[in-house]
Order: structure tokens, then C-alpha cells, then sequence
């Protein structure tokens, strides 16, 4: 899992060149990727070119990404969170729980998912940095045992009857076809973007992912940083558990199952190393989109849902793929 | 003495011994061979995976795609076995273990070749795998009326006392004992999960071991798939699915350290029947279905935590570069 050897974030750029190495970034194959693939979806589908179609398609992605966003960061240093499904399924169920309960009024509610949220990612937090554990192990458990409790509380019931304006998170739009998950993801996004690439904890985040031991002796504490972004994952998860709830309008404990697996896939199909220490967060925006655009359009040409998964796969692997291999065929020519 | 205490297989096996105990207590039958033996055989198919993910995790690699094969495997040998139901029986069980092979050369090559990190290549085989399931079944189920009665009867018999399933799970791990402590090429696989760049000094080939990984946790699946789906007489896409953290757990419970190098077959056997108790256990004693998922979790996270203080840490890595150009 640690394994030193890695050269899957960047295209081969040439440092002397800013101009050709910027094109030649992971980025600019993203944004390729992604034209390529809106370019293909409206000559598939003659229903994908008009503002709602392109407005319900963002309901594809937006409550992943808004996971991916934090995960990024998780994973540039090198942990990882398996659980953040699970996260999911505790904090809509504790939703469902409380409207039950006490019939709670729709902040509650939110207040609920969000702080569930954060409790699961502080837990997460505290067996990796206080206990010092491997993460993927933690969060394989964690994600048995949060998705474990969801089942312990609702067995195979579900809870509906959602308040009008809960649903409002879900289903809502804030600017005529813009939906409010989309806004929602646009300004984490952009929050995130200035906490990773313009504050001096996004450079520590870095520095922890490329060496921990060095960060640590330079004084960056490493703990409490790994700690945050556990912290943060669990947030966004139930702030993403919030938005699922709203727009399904019910509460199962199988809610959102798998999702960890595809959030993992935008991060790394978004230019970030597994391995830690390099990534962006507009490469996993462009992801996001890519994977968007991709179920969206196979979904509008009847493509089942599994099938999708195949072409997901392909294009995580393949675009992790091309730059490695476009690197050995210029070392062969060379 | 206090050696034999240090030993986590033992206290692994205590462990089981005194859920079994409880149980008894509350259930006398519970105890009794006849259930032992049901729950063996109900265990049998983990065991196996979880010998497979361990030889993986030795090297510092991880396979995701392990459901998903046996999933793929399972549902092509059950076509084939309706298609045609004349093909006997080990010629099928043979063809599991190569296209199971086969699929996790695929992975081996990405890691070995390519050098993607296994987690990144079996996350994507992960999904392709299960997609192909419903691409070359179009959906459909292959049930029990259209599979052969031999391919569904082999693993109900039973040899001297013991289901053929049992059998399988004992010859594969007797397998699996001497490929680990006998062989060169089970050495290799702890040798670069220890400290990968000094097996490069020794001779070892890090990326041709690691795919040799892989297709061996590919092979098993592939098996898996065979019994898996003979056993359960329905192969769907659903079959296994989200099985691969099972087989995960049983190796971590099983004391393979998810940082590579340690954990040895007893371990990884234990860790498996110790899931596979627990999971027998909680009907038994009246604990709803639902609370499986909240135990084996917390049994995870327990066995991580008794883990981390057992394992050294690793040494110093002075030579990088080796690994890079191995």
C-alpha cells in the first residue's frame, strides 16, 4: 500500500517550458476527457443539449463530489476513508429518527445529519491519529459499523414523510434550473480550492502526504491536521447525507451503498495520488464533471446502471493509464 | 510458555473457543460436531478468498476485484454448465481457475507493468468486472432448474466425515501452507512486503512477484466462484457483492498486517472462521440479522487495535531508487 514508487498524477512535462508543460497537465487531459465526452453524449442523445436535462444531470455528481472534495484532501496525505457511504446511511437514518421521534422541525433535521456527520469523521480521527491505525483498515470497520448501527435502528423499515420544505435541499432550485446541490458543490468547491492551494494548512496537507516524518519535524502536526480532514470528510458526508435524504424524500439503512467507491474513483481520476502528496482540487471538480457527464449520458442512451460501471472503471483506468504509457513509448523513442 | 501467549493465532483461537463457550451456555447445541461442522463448511469459501487477499496484502498490494471475479467466474461457468451440461465437472472446476487466473493476471499486469497502485487498478476492475456479470448474462439469472444435477451435487457429498466443500478449503489451504513456508516464491512474497527494496538486492523481481499475487488471489476467486455458485445454486450480478471487505476483514482479524509482510495461512484461517462463528452465533442466541453488520465491524476495529501493538514498524528505506527501477 506504501509502495514508493509512483509517477501516475503528471503528464511528462518539461519544466523549462511553462507554457507546454500547463498543456500537457493533468487538467488540460481532463477538460479534453470531458469535452470529448459532452461532444458525444449530444450527438448520441438528441434530449442532452437543453438547460434542464444538463441541470438534472449535475444530480449525478454533486452529492459524491461534495464527498470527493474533502477525500481529496484525505487522500493527499495519504489515509484514506472507506466509510463515507456509511457515514451516509447513520446520519439519514438519525434524520429519519428524530422526525419520528419528535416530529423535528426541518433545521434540526439538517443539524442532525450534519453533526452525525462530523462525530463519525472525529471518531475515524481519533483511532487514526490518537491510536495511530492504518486508515483503510479503521474505515473498513467503522464502515461495517456505522452502516451497522443504521441497520441495528431501522431494520429493513424505512422512514419517510419528510417535511415540504426539507425537501427543498434536494429538489430545490436557487437560480431557475440551477439546482441547489450544484450551488452548494460550487462554493465548497471553491472553499476548498483556496484551503488546499492558498493557505499555509493545504501546504502542510501536501508536505504531510509527501513525507510525513520530515512535516512532522518541520512542525507541522501532522496528528491534529489528519485529525481535521478525518473530521472534515464526516462533515461533508453528512452534509451529502442531508441532500440525499431531501431528494430520495426517505431514510434506508442500504442508502448510498457503493458510494465510497466511486467518490475514490473522482479523487483519483482527478489527478490525486493515491499514494499521497500531489493532487488538485480542479482536477477533481473535472472529474467529477467527466463522471457526470458519462452516467448522465449513458443513461439517456438506456444503458443500465451496471453497465455504466464498466465504462467508469475503463476510464479511471484508462486515464491513469495513458500518461504512463505515453512516458514509456517517448523513452523508447528516445 | 509466555511465547505461546504471545502468539496471536492462539489467542485468535481462544477467542473463537470462548464465543463457542458462550454460546454452548446459552444453546447446548450449539457445540455439538454436527454444528462445528455446518459452520466449517459455511466458512469454507472465506477461508479460501481470505488466503488469496493474504498473499496479495504480503507484497503491500490489495485486491478490491475479488468479488467481483468470483462473480464473473460464477456466472460464466454456470452459463456454460446450462449451455452445455455434458462437460464433466473438473474440466469446469479447472476452467474456473484459469479464467479466475486469468482475470487477475489483468490486474497483475497494470500493477506490474504499468506500476498504477493496486488499490487504483482493482477499484476499476472492481466495477468492470461486475458489469461484465450482467453484460454476458443480459441481466438473467441461471437457477437451479437449469444447472446440471452433478454440478450442484459435487460439494453436497461428502468424503470420510467431511462435506467436499470442507475438503476443497483443506486442500487449498494445505496448498497455501506449503506455498508460504517452503517455497521460494512464498518467502519472496513477505520478502518484498518487509522491505521491497532489498529484495531487489537479492534477486527478488518485485513486479513479476507482486502479478504472481495476483494471479493466484485471482485463481482462487475464480475457484470460489465455482463453489459459490453450486452452492447457493443462483448466479445473479448480486452474487458476493460487497464481499471484498469481508474477505478483507478476515485477513486483518486474521492478523495480515495491511502494511505487508506479516500475517501467515493459521492467521488468515482463523480470522476467517472466527466472522464465520460470530455470524453463526448471532441467530443462534436470538440477536436480530441487523446487528451482524455493527459486530463484525466492531470485531475489525478490535483486532486492528491488538494488531497495532504487536506489529514493529518498518525500517529505514536508504535506497529508493531500487524499488523505482525494479
Amino acid at each position: 500500500m506504501t509502495d514508493t514508487t509512483s509517477t501516475v498524477r503528471r503528464l511528462p512535462d518539461r519544466l523549462d517550458n511553462p507554457f507546454r508543460s500547463a498543456l500537457l497537465s493533468w487538467e488540460s487531459l481532463l477538460v479534453l476527457v470531458a469535452i470529448g465526452i459532452f461532444v458525444a453524449n449530444s450527438i448520441a442523445s438528441p434530449y442532452f443539449l437543453n438547460a434542464w436535462s444538463l441541470s438534472d444531470m449535475t444530480f449525478n455528481f454533486t452529492e459524491k463530489a461534495l464527498i470527493a472534495l474533502a477525500m481529496a484532501l484525505v487522500i493527499i496525505t495519504g489515509e484514506i476513508d472507506l466509510s463515507v457511504a456509511s457515514i451516509i446511511a447513520l446520519a439519514s437514518t438519525l434524520m429519519g429518527l428524530v422526525l419520528n421521534a419528535f416530529g423535528a422541525p426541518t433545521p434540526v433535521l439538517v443539524l442532525v445529519g450534519i453533526l452525525t456527520g462530523l462525530a463519525c469523521g472525529a471518531f475515524n480521527g481519533f483511532l487514526v491519529t490518537v491510536l495511530k491505525l492504518p486508515s483503510i483498515v479503521v474505515t473498513i470497520g467503522t464502515m461495517s459499523l456505522f452502516r451497522g448501527i443504521a441497520f441495528i435502528i431501522l431494520g429493513d423499515q424505512s422512514f419517510g414523510g419528510y417535511p415540504r420544505d426539507f425537501a427543498w435541499f434536494g429538489q430545490g432550485y436557487v437560480f431557475w434550473v440551477i439546482s441547489f446541490e450544484l450551488v452548494l458543490f460550487l462554493v465548497a468547491a471553491v472553499i476548498f480550492y483556496v484551503l488546499l492551494h492558498r493557505t499555509n494548512f493545504g501546504r502542510r496537507v501536501f508536505a504531510i502526504g509527501n513525507n510525513a516524518t520530515a512535516a512532522q519535524f518541520s512542525g507541522v502536526r501532522v496528528d491534529r491536521i489528519k485529525f481535521v480532514l478525518f473530521c472534515l470528510t464526516g462533515l461533508m458526508s453528512g452534509i451529502a447525507a442531508v441532500l440525499l435524504t431531501a431528494r430520495l424524500g426517505s431514510t434506508r439503512p442500504s442508502i448510498a451503498q457503493g458510494f465510497e467507491l466511486d467518490v475514490i474513483t473522482m479523487v483519483v481520476l482527478g489527478g490525486v495520488s493515491i499514494l499521497g502528496g500531489a493532487g488538485s482540487i480542479i482536477g477533481v471538480v473535472l472529474a467529477a464533471l467527466i463522471i457526470g457527464l458519462v452516467t448522465f449520458g449513458l443513461g439517456l442512451l438506456n444503458v443500465p446502471g451496471i453497465v455504466m460501471s464498466i465504462f467508469t472503471g475503463t476510464l479511471l483506468i484508462v486515464v491513469i493509464a495513458l500518461p504512463i504509457l505515453w512516458r514509456m513509448w517517448k523513452e523508447k523513442r528516445a | 510458555m509466555t511465547r505461546l501467549f504471545r502468539n496471536r493465532e492462539i489467542w485468535l483461537a481462544l477467542a473463537i473457543i470462548a464465543v463457542i463457550v458462550l454460546v454452548t451456555w446459552r444453546f447446548s447445541r450449539f457445540s455439538q460436531p454436527s454444528n462445528l461442522l455446518t459452520i466449517l463448511n459455511d466458512t469454507s469459501i472465506l477461508m479460501m478468498l481470505a488466503l488469496g487477499q493474504m498473499v496479495v496484502i504480503l507484497t503491500r498490494s490489495i485486491d478490491l476485484s475479488m468479488a467481483s471475479n468470483l462473480a464473473l467466474t460464477g456466472m460464466i461457468v454456470a452459463m456454460v454448465n446450462a449451455a452445455f451440461p455434458m462437460i464433466p465437472i473438473p474440466f469446469l472446476i479447472a476452467g474456473c481457475i484459469i479464467v479466475g487466473g486469468a482475470l487477475g493476471a489483468f490486474n497483475g499486469i497494470l500493477v506490474w507493468k504499468l506500476d498504477i497502485p493496486p488499490i487504483v487498478v482493482t477499484l476499476g476492475t472492481l466495477t468492470i468486472f461486475r458489469g461484465l456479470v450482467f453484460v454476458i448474462s443480459g441481466g438473467a439469472w441461471v437457477n437451479a432448474a437449469q444447472m446440471s444435477p452433478d454440478f450442484i451435487q459435487l460439494q453436497r457429498g461428502s468424503l470420510i466425515g467431511l462435506p467436499i466443500l470442507t475438503w476443497f478449503a483443506i486442500v487449498v489451504a494445505a496448498l497455501f501452507f506449503v506455498l508460504m513456508t517452503r517455497t521460494p516464491m512464498g518467502r519472496s512474497f513477505y520478502a518484498i512486503g518487509v522491505n521491497p527494496t532489498a529484495s531487489v538486492y537479492t534477486g527478488i523481481n518485485v513486479g513479476r512477484t507482486k502479478f504472481l499475487a495476483f494471479v493466484i488471489s485471482g485463481a482462487v476467486s475464480g475457484l470460489c466462484g465455482y463453489l459459490w455458485i453450486s452452492r447457493y445454486v443462483i448466479a445473479s450480478v448480486e452474487v458476493a457483492s460487497g464481499y471484498e471487505l469481508t474477505i478483507i476483514a478476515a485477513c486483518v482479524i486474521g492478523g495480515v498486517s495491511i502494511a505487508g509482510g506479516i500475517g501467515t495461512v493459521a492467521g488468515a484461517l482463523l480470522g476467517a472462521l472466527f466472522l464465520g462463528v460470530v455470524n453463526n452465533a448471532l441467530p443462534v442466541i436470538g440477536v436480530s440479522p441487523f446487528w451482524q453488520m455493527a459486530i463484525s465491524g466492531a470485531a475489525i476495529l478490535i483486532a486492528v487495535v491488538l494488531n497495532a501493538r504487536g506489529e514493529t514498524r518498518k525500517g529505514r528505506i536508504i535506497l529508493k531508487k531500487a524499488e523505482v527501477a525494479a
